[in-house]
Parts: structure tokens; C-alpha cells; sequence
């Protein structure tokens, strides 16, 4: 089981440690409800260093990025993320991810812990053609995503950069907590604001330190991957492995606006023929209206009980104190208000299906 | 490290239990709810039924998980804690006190010296 470099600040802080993607990571420290709350409200901190960076550079990195993943990155620019994913040969996902533009014929892209080698496998058996060199740096680099509406005051006091003309999915490198050459992101998996710190391991703690000193007036707390996963799932970001994988669809999954039909990609003729033609299923909201939380791979049912889908992720929303999941449905039940049942344990509870996102900031 | 009062009795799937005559009282332990985490709901629907040992009483839902709740004991559930629908945090914050889940009326008292001593129940978790 691989540590990250802040183990130890962990253990300090009293969190409870669990295996995921192969790395020991805090699930919780004070409590998935305090922290989700932190982090609505406030800021908290996340270590999310198990995730996967790799560098593409060179003549063709653009062109091997633009045949790989599905969303246009021609629109990007040095400073500028975008959220894409990399469709495999059949229709399915292989991951999503973000890709940083750092330079001319630079980019930098960052994938789910879990698939790492897979991706890294899958971009390398597509690369022959293009000039260019792949680095992974996924062992080498830490991640600490700093969300909520304090974030940048807190993270203001550790740069000169000026964090608040840097709009959200935009980045700038530099000095940071006196460490030069950092990431700093726009970023987030909240929906709460704030921004992700990309560094070098060596400097993590030093890092990590400096953000709770300067977090201080503002109550900042550690969150773990619990509350990341209740604050994602109210925002309806779609988490890899429970609501898209190898055999979901970009356009099911409600991510047609990072689908683009402009440019030549891996699977863009069954995309096209799926538009074309009508989903067969779609990934929607569901709110549960009983008192009994949905989980995945609970069934989801009509009103004639018969089965229609699977919740692919569930929770009890901290924020709006209400059952949420999401799942796929035939399209016949997929419209905003069709009332549906999820079958929870022994009891098939009755149930709508929301709009996404489920939370609202304002 | 963990709270295991000394009068109570405890059973493998981490439930407490205090015996007064023919009636126990039953919750889960301290060690049970830092481990589910936030618990947002406690359902029993098992009022008045009379149960056999490790029977499936009612479930307990945590943000993250959801875990079944057995009978430590055979016997006839005899009383709810109700309270629990409108502050199901008290499991969290007072496990052994106003976290109480159901009264139950023995129905086996040779069972009862099957449960487990507050020191066993600490080595088991520890």
C-alpha cells in the first residue's frame, strides 16, 4: 500500500485511514458532515496526491491529445484547464480527466489514481504516430486541493500571484508558501470554489503546513475523501468507476459538452451515431422522498416496479439533508420529474428524478 | 482508547446491551458509531415482534454505509427509542445513553451468558 508525502500530517490530525486506488487516504478526520460543512461554508483541505499526472510534450503532443480525449483542447492556451475524457474504441470511457496547457507543445494532464497505468498504456498505444514524449510524474508530485468560499483568502496570504483574477478552470505557476514553480489551479471536485496546488513531493508537507497556519482565522479544516465524495455527488460531478467507466457513454453520462464533433477522436463515428440515432439510456438525478438513502447498484424501478436502471452513486446530501442518487434509466424515464422507486433493501421507496446539479450556491 | 462502561454486556456485531431482569436494553456500541461515521438514519420497524437471536431488528444508515442491526438476544421488541427519528446523531454523540435503539423482553435467559464482558468486547476491537 503506497503513503502519500503527508501520511504523517494525517495521522497527526487524527484521520482514519482506508485503502483506496492502493494508497492509504484519509476517509475522515472530525466527521464527513463537519467537513463537508467546512468546505461549503468555509474551507477545508483535501490530500488528493494519489492522483496520476503525466506530461505530454513536443511537435504532435497537441495532435495526439486532440485524437485521445473527446473535448476540443485546440481551445486551449497556456493558464487554461479543461475537463475531457478519454473514450475507448467502443463508445466506453477509459477516464476523465484535466488537461493543462503549460506551454506551446506542452500539456499536462491529470487521471483518476485508479487509472494510471491504464491510461498511461492506452495514450502510449496511441502515440506511435505523433512526436512526441510522455513523462509520468504520478509518483513525484503531490496534489492538495484547498475548497470553499475562503479559500482564496487563505491561499492569497502564501503568493503574490493575484488569485482573484484567476477564473475558475484557469492556473497560473508560481511562487508559493516559497516554493517556487507551483500549480495553482482554479480548480476543484466541490463545486465550492477554491483551488488545487499541484508540487513536488519534497515540498508537500512544507506546503500543507503553510495553507492550515494561514487557514487559521478561518477555522480551516482537513477533509477527507468522504466528504469529497458527498460534495461532488450534490454537485452531480459524475465519479469515475461508479457513474462512467469502460462501458458508459460520454453523451449517457450527460457529457456531450465535452464531446466535440469538431475534430477526429477514438470513437467519434459511434458518438455520432448515437446523437444521431437517440440514447438508449441517460444518467440522471434522482431524489429519494423517503426516509432511506439509495446506494450503488440498488435498483431503480417504474411505477409498475419493473426494473429500469442502477444507482451508480448515492448519499444522504449534508447540504440539503435529502436522499440523492444517480443512475442510468431508459430514456422513456428520464425526464426531470418522472416519479420512479428504488428498491432499498426491502423496500421499494418512492423517488423523482431532479435536475443536476442537486445543490445550488445561491 | 475506546469507551466500554463495565455494567454493560457486548456482542461481536458491536452492540451493547443492559439487562434489568427480563428486559434489555440495546444500542450499538461507542467503537460501532466513530466506525459507521454521521448516522442520519435509524430504522426499526420490529415494534411488538418477537425475534430470534442475531435476527436482523432494524439498520442504522451512515453517510457512507449502512449496517444491519441484530437481536443480541431472543426476545419480543417491546419498546423503541422514537426519538431516534428526529435526532439519529444521539447514536453518535451519546451512544450508550440517549442512542438507546429497543427494549426487548428475554425470552432466553440462558442467552444471556453467551454476551460478551466489557473487557472481552475490548479486545476484540482493539
Amino acid at each position: 500500500m503506497k503513503r502519500t508525502s503527508l501520511y504523517q500530517q494525517h495521522l497527526n490530525l487524527g484521520a482514519k485511514m482506508v485503502p483506496f486506488a492502493g494508497y492509504e487516504m484519509p476517509v475522515s478526520y472530525t466527521g464527513i458532515v463537519d467537513e463537508h460543512n467546512a468546505v461549503r461554508n468555509s474551507v477545508g483541505v483535501f490530500d488528493v496526491s494519489h492522483m496520476g499526472e503525466f506530461i505530454i510534450e513536443g511537435k504532435d503532443a497537441l495532435a495526439l491529445i486532440q485524437y485521445v480525449t473527446s473535448n476540443d483542447a485546440s481551445k486551449l492556451f497556456p493558464g487554461r484547464v479543461q475537463y475531457s475524457c478519454m473514450p475507448n474504441e467502443n463508445g466506453g470511457i477509459v477516464d476523465d480527466l484535466l488537461v493543462y496547457q503549460m506551454s506551446e507543445n506542452k500539456y499536462f494532464l491529470v487521471v483518476n489514481a485508479s487509472n494510471i497505468e491504464k491510461d498511461w498504456n492506452w495514450i502510449k498505444s496511441h502515440s506511435a504516430k505523433f512526436d512526441c514524449e510522455m513523462q509520468n510524474l504520478s509518483d513525484d508530485m503531490s496534489l492538495i486541493a484547498v475548497q470553499g468560499p475562503k479559500a482564496k483568502d487563505v491561499l492569497q496570504n502564501l503568493t503574490k500571484a493575484d488569485l482573484s483574477v484567476i477564473e475558475y478552470y484557469h492556473f497560473v505557476v508560481d511562487t508559493f508558501a516559497g516554493v517556487a514553480d507551483v500549480i495553482i489551479s482554479a480548480t476543484g471536485y466541490t463545486g465550492a470554489g477554491g483551488f488545487e496546488i499541484y508540487c513536488k513531493n519534497e515540498n508537500a508537507p512544507h506546503i500543507w503546513d503553510a495553507i492550515f497556519e494561514a487557514g487559521k482565522p478561518y477555522d480551516i479544516k482537513p477533509a477527507g475523501l468522504g466528504c469529497r465524495d458527498t460534495l461532488r455527488l450534490e454537485m452531480g460531478f459524475c465519479l469515475y468507476g461508479n457513474d462512467i467507466n469502460d462501458t458508459t457513454s460520454p453523451l449517457e453520462a450527460g457529457l456531450g459538452w465535452i464531446t466535440k464533433f469538431s475534430k477526429d477522436f477514438v470513437s467519434k463515428n459511434i458518438f455520432e451515431g448515437q446523437k444521431a440515432n437517440g440514447l438508449q439510456r441517460k444518467l440522471v438525478g434522482i431524489e429519494v422522498l423517503e426516509k432511506a438513502i439509495p446506494r450503488q447498484h440498488y435498483e431503480i424501478l417504474d411505477m409498475d416496479e419493473n426494473v429500469i436502471g442502477e444507482v451508480t452513486s448515492g448519499t444522504m446530501s449534508p447540504s440539503m439533508n435529502k436522499p440523492l442518487a444517480m443512475g442510468y434509466v431508459d430514456l422513456a424515464h428520464s425526464k426531470i420529474g418522472t416519479p420512479l422507486k428504488v428498491r432499498i433493501r426491502n423496500k421499494d421507496a418512492n423517488a423523482i428524478v431532479v435536475k443536476i446539479p442537486f445543490f445550488n450556491n445561491n | 482508547m475506546g469507551n466500554f462502561p463495565a455494567e454493560l454486556k457486548y456482542t461481536k456485531d458491536h452492540e451493547w446491551i443492559k439487562i434489568d431482569g427480563d428486559i434489555a436494553t440495546i444500542g450499538i456500541t461507542d467503537f460501532a458509531q466513530g466506525e459507521l461515521g454521521d448516522i442520519v438514519y435509524v430504522d426499526i420497524d420490529s415494534l411488538g415482534n418477537t425475534l430470534n437471536l442475531h435476527t436482523v431488528f432494524g439498520t442504522v444508515e451512515a453517510v457512507k454505509t449502512v449496517s444491519d442491526l441484530f437481536m443480541p438476544l431472543s426476545g419480543e421488541v417491546i419498546e423503541l427509542n422514537s426519538k431516534l427519528d428526529t435526532n439519529p446523531e444521539s447514536v453518535n454523540k451519546d451512544a450508550y445513553g440517549d442512542g438507546w435503539m429497543i427494549k426487548i423482553k428475554i425470552s432466553n435467559q440462558a442467552e444471556v451468558g453467551d454476551l460478551l464482558s466489557a473487557a472481552d468486547y475490548a479486545a476484540l476491537v482493539s
